[in-house]
């Protein structure tokens, strides 16, 4: 009996990623595919290294042992951390997004809100004013925040305007590849629903891979095709989102999905 | 006389093992095997916690089998949805897989409308085409035009059901799985299911079923799979 040949090859190659803090582990061993197209979630209780796990993936800590190895555009795969600095950096700001859990990490609060979008456009080398106003707007318009508030400062915003706002400077530039922290978690329950909706749409429009950390297990429901539990730094089960919610195989699993109502 | 199978089940076995409750294990499953040709529509039949859900759930990937083969036609090729990977397991349900479970699990903020015609989209019909699919089934299964537009968390149960049932049917999945899919309906629209049940039988679908309602159930199924309690089947 056959699988499915899988279209291309993974977009990101992990091979046991370990990072440690002193003598504490923040995460170990962690080993998997991404394939295009495909949105994974990182799930887990609190300090079970999800954050830890999701900075080593997206080059803002450096792991302690493991690869990971990205297929570039122009090179094919390339372990991220063989690359220079330089290369590094460019990769990050354009190939990649990263969608911070509280907003004001990944904006500049002193520039407008047209400026943080037009930002990014600069880094991948547009130069048309008239352009960069213009993609800026759009984008505006596609998280939902009135074209007229183009010219406000970030500090005007609501949380959720601000979360938004970080979405669109990060897809402005069409990354293949967005690493998300905790998305909605800094945001009340009603605004989560509406960025979660905006989220699953862009995704799917956009066909972008995504890997999100959440601990809130219906937001994993929604977002992820594919699902990691993790424990005290390591992966303990790995599946299809539906099936590792439904028919937990790990005793941690079935106790994460018990302790909530209807994940 | 009958076509190669489009569903082939072999040796299924699945228990749950409840770490919660120190370790229990519940078998369901052993040695099943059934298949299902083109065209062919089998109710699974047996008492309450048979494991007739849970075999549905199995063939669709939701639940993980611990033993056995689940084997999918899938655009030439044959799936083993009890080894396949996940994201196999997505294509397979994108193209060839539909279930229609027993509640809708609803998506917060988008409209009835969306949601039935989401699958249609997802293989590749213009939103135009999967509205208009939509739109039709929403039609025939009575869902009032005025809900057309709102999300369906607030629906009633029996609304629900048939925006699932309306979802399940948006595209012709090759091979169909419905749990009990006329349990909360009226007597016309659990005509209008027989009726879309036979239209996917014409078209050449392989259904595997579970219909509480004997009536439905004679008219619909060309067989019966009978299914008993671990207990007595050991
Ligand atoms: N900068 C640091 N210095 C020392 N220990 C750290 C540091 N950051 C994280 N840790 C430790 O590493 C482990 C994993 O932390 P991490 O932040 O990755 O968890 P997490 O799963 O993201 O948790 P949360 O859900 O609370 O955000 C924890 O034990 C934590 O205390
Ligand atoms: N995710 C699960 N975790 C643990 N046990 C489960 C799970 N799903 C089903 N079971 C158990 O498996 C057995 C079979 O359940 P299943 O829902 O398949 O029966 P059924 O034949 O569909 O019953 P009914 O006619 O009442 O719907 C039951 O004892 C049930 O409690
Ligand atoms: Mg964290
Ligand atoms: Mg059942």
């Amino acid at each position: 009996m056959t699988t499915l040949a899988m279209t291309g090859r993974p977009l990101l190659q992990v091979e046991g990623l370990t990072h440690r803090y002193g003598s504490r582990i923040g995460c170990r061993d962690v080993t998997f595919d991404l394939w295009p197209g495909e949105v994974l979630g990182i799930v887990g209780e609190s300090g079970s290294g999800k954050t830890t796990l999701l900075k080593c993936l997206s080059a803002q800590m450096e792991p302690h042992a493991g690869h990971v190895v990205y297929d570039t555009r122009e090179d094919g795969p390339q372990d991220v951390f063989a690359l220079s600095e330089p290369r590094r950096r460019l990769l990050m700001r354009t190939d990649w997004g990263i969608v911070h859990q509280h907003p004001v990490e990944g904006l500049r609060m002193k520039v407008s809100a047209g400026a943080n979008v037009g930002e990014r456009l600069m880094a991948v080398g547009a130069r048309h004013y008239g352009e960069i106003r213009g993609a800026a707007l759009d984008w505006l318009g596609r998280v939902e925040i009135a074209r007229d508030r183009i010219d406000d400062m970030p500090r005007t915003f609501s949380g959720g305007m601000l979360q938004r706002l970080q979405i669109a400077r990060n897809l402005v530039s069409r990354p293949r590849l967005v690493f998300m922290d905790e998305p909605t978690g800094s945001l009340d329950v009603s605004v989560q629903a509406r960025l979660l909706d905006l989220l699953r749409g862009l995704v799917a429009d956009l066909g972008l891979s995504v890997i999100v950390v959440t601990h809130d297990l219906a937001v994993a429901r929604l977002l992820a095709h594919r699902l990691m539990v993790m424990r005290a730094g390591a992966v303990v089960e790995e599946g299809l989102t539906d099936q590792v919610l439904d028919d937990p195989q790990h005793p941690y699993t079935q106790l994460l999905v018990a302790s909530i109502l209807h994940p | 006389m009958t076509a190669s199978p489009s569903l082939s089940l072999a040796g299924i076995g699945k228990q749950f093992t409840l770490h919660v409750q120190g370790g229990v294990v519940l078998p369901v499953l052993a040695g099943v095997a059934l298949d299902v040709a083109p065209g062919e529509c089998v109710a699974l039949h047996g008492p309450s916690g048979s494991g007739k859900s849970s075999l549905l759930r199995l063939v669709y990937g939701n639940y993980r089998a611990q033993a056995g083969s689940i084997a999918i036609r899938h655009r030439g090729q044959t799936i083993d949805v009890a080894a396949a990977s996940a994201q196999t397991i997505l294509k397979l349900r994108r193209y060839t897989l539909g279930y229609v479970s027993q509640f809708l699990r609803v998506i917060p903020r988008v409209p009835a409308i969306d949601v039935v015609a989401e699958p249609a989209r997802a293989v590749g019909m213009t939103a135009a085409e999967a509205e208009r699919r939509a739109e039709r089934l929403l039609s025939r299964l009575r869902i009032p035009e005025r809900l057309w537009s709102l999300p369906p968390a607030t629906f009633s149960g029996g609304e629900q059901q048939r925006i699932n049932l309306a979802r399940g049917f948006v595209v012709d999945y090759p091979v169909l799985l419905l749990d009990e899919p006329t349990a909360a309906l009226d007597a016309d629209n659990r005509r209008t299911v027989v009726s879309l049940i036979h239209e996917a039988k014409a078209r050449g679908t392989a259904l595997l079923g579970i219909f509480h309602d004997a009536e439905v159930r004679d008219q619909v199924a060309d067989r019966l799979f009978a299914m008993r309690p671990p207990s007595m089947a050991a």
